[in-house]
């Protein structure tokens, strides 16, 4: 097998900054759905080493369904004990970190992510604009994971709700 | 509108996908005449009050949800995961 050259999805752009709030893309590597099959979940959560509540993230196991996790990086032999398929292609990343980030997303998700409600390490799949993706709260910012034939659209509505908002506080 | 998804929380209704009656939910048993069939495919009553309904959080978590809802007040009085009924699990 050729080792062939892999090409990010937005083709490693140009981070963009504005009022010290940074969208870039972001790589997180090997990406595998983990959907436990019936009756199963003890054993999964065992091989896994836990398994995350709704809505949050436990180390690199990304909440993202009933019984069902993503995981970054390895994943070990689950074999009849779950759905396990491959989606590191499927995907796209971004991050979006720094103070205007929670103002951002909101005008785009139809959810509340000041601090206080989506503190670190909650996540949500929720539609960015009408775009399916995983939402991540991180330390300074969050995590974006989409459909990769999205990102760029994903990327343009980021942009015009930063420059909105940027724009905005010029005028005040 | 919001509905909470007893996984998710409260979301905006955007995120659901309206499916219909409570009555898919109740099957013939195996053998059952076809009236009992048609009764579950097609006969609706159109009540102006408390109905119950099945949505699916489509851009969420994927569960099925029983919606309790009232059609004259459009209050959301209770929401339960299909999956979590008697039966209801895969």
């Amino acid at each position: 097998m050729p080792n062939l050259i892999a090409k990010s999805a937005l083709f490693a752009r140009t981070p963009l900054t504005l009022s010290g709030t940074t969208l870039a893309e972001a790589q997180v590597g090997q990406t595998t759905s983990v959907a436990a099959f019936a009756g199963k979940l003890p054993e999964v959560t065992a091989a896994l080493g836990g398994f995350p509540a709704p809505n949050t993230v436990l180390g690199n196991l990304i909440w993202t369904g009933p019984e069902q996790v993503f995981v970054l990086g390895q994943t070990p032999d689950l074999t009849g004990l779950a759905a396990v398929t491959d989606q590191s292609g499927g995907w796209a990343a971004l991050r979006l970190s720094g103070p205007m980030a929670a103002d951002t997303l909101m005008r785009l998700y139809p959810l509340d992510l000041r601090a206080s409600h989506f503190p670190k390490n909650t996540c949500a799949r929720a539609p960015l604009g009408h775009m399916q993706s995983i939402l991540i709260a991180e330390e300074a910012g969050f995590l974006i994971l989409i459909f990769r034939s999205m990102a760029r659209t994903a990327w343009h509505e980021i942009e015009t709700a930063l420059q909105a908002l940027t724009a905005r506080a010029a005028a005040i | 509108m919001r509905l909470t998804c007893p996984l998710c929380g409260t979301r905006d209704r955007r995120e659901f996908y309206y499916s219909g009656s409570e009555d898919y939910l109740n099957r013939p048993a195996e053998g059952a005449p076809i009236e009992a069939w048609d009764d579950m495919l097609h006969l609706r009553t159109n009540p102006a009050g408390v109905t119950k309904d099945l949505w699916y959080h489509e851009t969420g978590c994927g569960s099925w949800l029983l919606v309790t809802r009232n059609t004259v007040t459009h209050a959301v009085l209770a929401t339960e995961l299909v999956a979590a009924r008697k039966g209801g699990a895969a």
